[in-house]
């Protein structure tokens, strides 16, 4: 039973540099981007690919994150440059990526056993489990400290005030196509990242991993704003972790229905209803309010 | 120096609608001067501003600053020169981000913004120096989101942040249309400070007969994109605001 409850915990923290992407683009720099979906396959799809050929992991790693990258500098290139909606872009970009990660991955599904995956690295504890556990809450600390920084230095400061005031940006100097190119590509990077990290734990990756997967950073980025409202929060590290506590809440209800006998085919019914509870509680509740 | 040479703006070229904003309009303003444009609405003050600030480009004509030909500049090239403050006192500022944070741009208006974290202590303090030259008490609050203030406040912050960099020349676009009148004295108060004290050369679009009499030492009267008056400093000191009404009449 609490089997069920650490495997949401772990899933939550690989799928949390999705989610922070999502904050990037969602929150920070106020554009809805769903190459998502595209990118995280694509970041588990080149994962597959190079450890089955045995690339050491370190190495792979960052190729995923810049295969990533690219995927987002090209949304943000058929965005900023051709002026087209950037909901369609990202579409344009996810579909063309499905046929790229076809090609790279040679077939539907690569199943990753026997291979040194980044989970194996650390033996601290005597359960593997718990192992696995630790090295992603290092990667995942180590993302939030370089998360936060980068937010509060200038650069970060010029990407948050893009998103929130483009007139006055522009008369700061900044080059707004410029700072939303780099800041699409920092979060499909993210996005890579997540397939990275899912392929090796679910020891495989399939071209379809990645259908609806937006939804659940975008439902993570939902619980998030909620609970910054709610507490009255701006500090950014703070919007961070709370970023990633909606990834953890969001699985653990997958991970509870699961465990009330939910047939796994109901799975993304469950999470588009989850998403759509989040979404409509503040209007209802707003609603409810104005007719008492 | 801004030079503006034959400078024409149409919009809709060809089509039905066509407007010429702009009518060949020669321009030179001088380092220090404070410039006020006067003219009816949609006489094409906007569009000179804008002209300058690199929000619209010319359709004919060049505009150089301080000697560099600046015509093909787009907008964010421009804020090395230029900082504007806008009708629309929510323009001007980043309302989520914090008055720190929206000073910390400012300062950086002519640089690179890096990958370094450049508020410290040492930023603070100069920042909550220049704020507590208003007499708002903002200096205690800049911390805060620029969101949390009023109109007012944020057009006077906006003006300050003008100063924060080396940029000397400071576009207003009726910056007090939206405030209340004491307000609107602050911050015209401000902008006079701002071009006596720190040479800023200002350009001033106003409604306000009785502001454009007071403030400046230049008036421009602008009538369907020409220039109809052109009123250097002794001719203005000598106009009794009558004279100015009258023009309008
Ligand atoms: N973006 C635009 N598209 C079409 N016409 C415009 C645009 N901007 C301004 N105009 C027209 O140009 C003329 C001058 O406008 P503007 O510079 O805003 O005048 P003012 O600021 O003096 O009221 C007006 O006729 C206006 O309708
Ligand atoms: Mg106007």
């Amino acid at each position: 039973m609490s089997q069920f409850y650490l495997t949401a915990l772990q899933l939550s923290i690989c799928l949390g540099p999705m989610a922070l992407g999502i904050f990037i683009t969602m929150k920070i720099f106020n554009i809805p981007d769903i190459t998502t979906d595209g990118s995280y396959t694509l970041g588990a799809v080149v994962t597959a690919v190079l450890l089955s050929n045995h690339w050491p992991v370190l190495a792979v790693l960052p190729l995923c994150m810049i295969a990533g990258s690219v995927a987002g500098i090209c949304t943000a290139l058929i965005h900023t440059k051709l002026r087209i909606d950037a909901l369609l872009a990202g579409i344009l970009v996810m579909t063309g990526l499905y046929s790229v990660n076809l090609i790279i991955l040679g077939r539907s599904n690569v199943p990753l056993i026997n291979i040194h995956s980044i989970f194996n690295t650390l033996s601290i504890f005597n359960n593997d489990i718990y192992n696995q556990l630790f090295v992603a809450l290092l990667i995942i600390i180590v993302l939030i400290f370089l998360l936060r920084y980068l937010l509060l230095t200038d650069f970060g400061i010029g990407m948050r005030a893009t998103g929130n005031n483009p007139i006055m940006t522009k008369s700061m100097g900044i080059n707004n196509d410029f700072i939303k190119i780099i800041g699409l590509a920092i979060a499909n990077a993210l996005t890579a990242l997540s397939g990275f990290l899912v392929a090796q734990y679910q020891s495989f990756a399939d071209i379809n991993m990645g259908i609806g997967i937006v939804i659940t950073g975008l439902g993570s980025v939902l619980i998030a704003d909620a609970l910054r409202i709610w507490m009255n929060v701006s500090n950014i590290g703070l919007q961070i972790l709370f970023v990633l506590a909606g990834s953890l809440i969001f699985q653990l209800v997958l991970a509870f229905s699961l465990a009330m006998g939910i047939d796994p085919n109901f799975l993304k019914l469950v999470t588009a209803l989850f998403v759509l509870f989040i979404v409509a509680l503040p209007r209802v509740s707003s609603q409810l309010k104005r007719a008492s | 120096m801004i030079s503006l040479q034959k400078i024409s703006k149409f919009f809709n070229k060809g089509k039905t609608n066509e407007v010429t904003a702009l009518n060949n309009i020669s321009l030179q303003i001088n380092e220090g001067e404070f410039v006020v444009v006067i003219g009816a609405n949609g006489s094409g003050k906007t569009t000179l501003l804008n002209i300058i600030a690199g929000v619209e480009m010319p359709s004919l004509g060049k505009i150089e600053i301080n000697g560099n030909d600046v015509t093909p500049l787009p907008e964010y090239k421009r804020s090395r020169w230029v900082a504007r403050v806008f009708q629309n006192p929510n323009n001007g500022t980043a309302p989520d981000l914090t008055i720190l944070d929206n000073f910390r741009l400012a300062a950086l208006r002519t640089q690179r913004k890096n990958m370094t974290i450049g508020i410290n202590a040492a930023f603070k303090k100069k920042v909550q120096e220049k704020i507590s030259e208003l007499g708002m008490g903002l200096e205690n609050k800049i911390n805060q989101p620029m969101g949390n203030l009023s109109g007012g406040q944020r057009q006077a912050l906006t003006l300050l942040m003008s100063v924060m960099d080396d940029t000397n020349i400071l576009l207003l676009d009726e910056p007090t249309a939206a405030l209340d009148p004491k307000s609107a004295l602050v911050v015209l108060k401000l902008a006079d400070k701002l071009n006596k004290d720190l040479g800023m050369t200002t350009i001033l679009i106003t409604h306000n007969i009785k502001d454009a009499h007071q403030y400046g030492n230049r008036l421009i009267q602008l009538n369907e994109g020409k220039i109809l008056r052109d009123i250097n400093a002794e001719m203005k000191s000598r106009l009794s605001l009558p004279d100015i009404f009258e023009w309008f009449g």
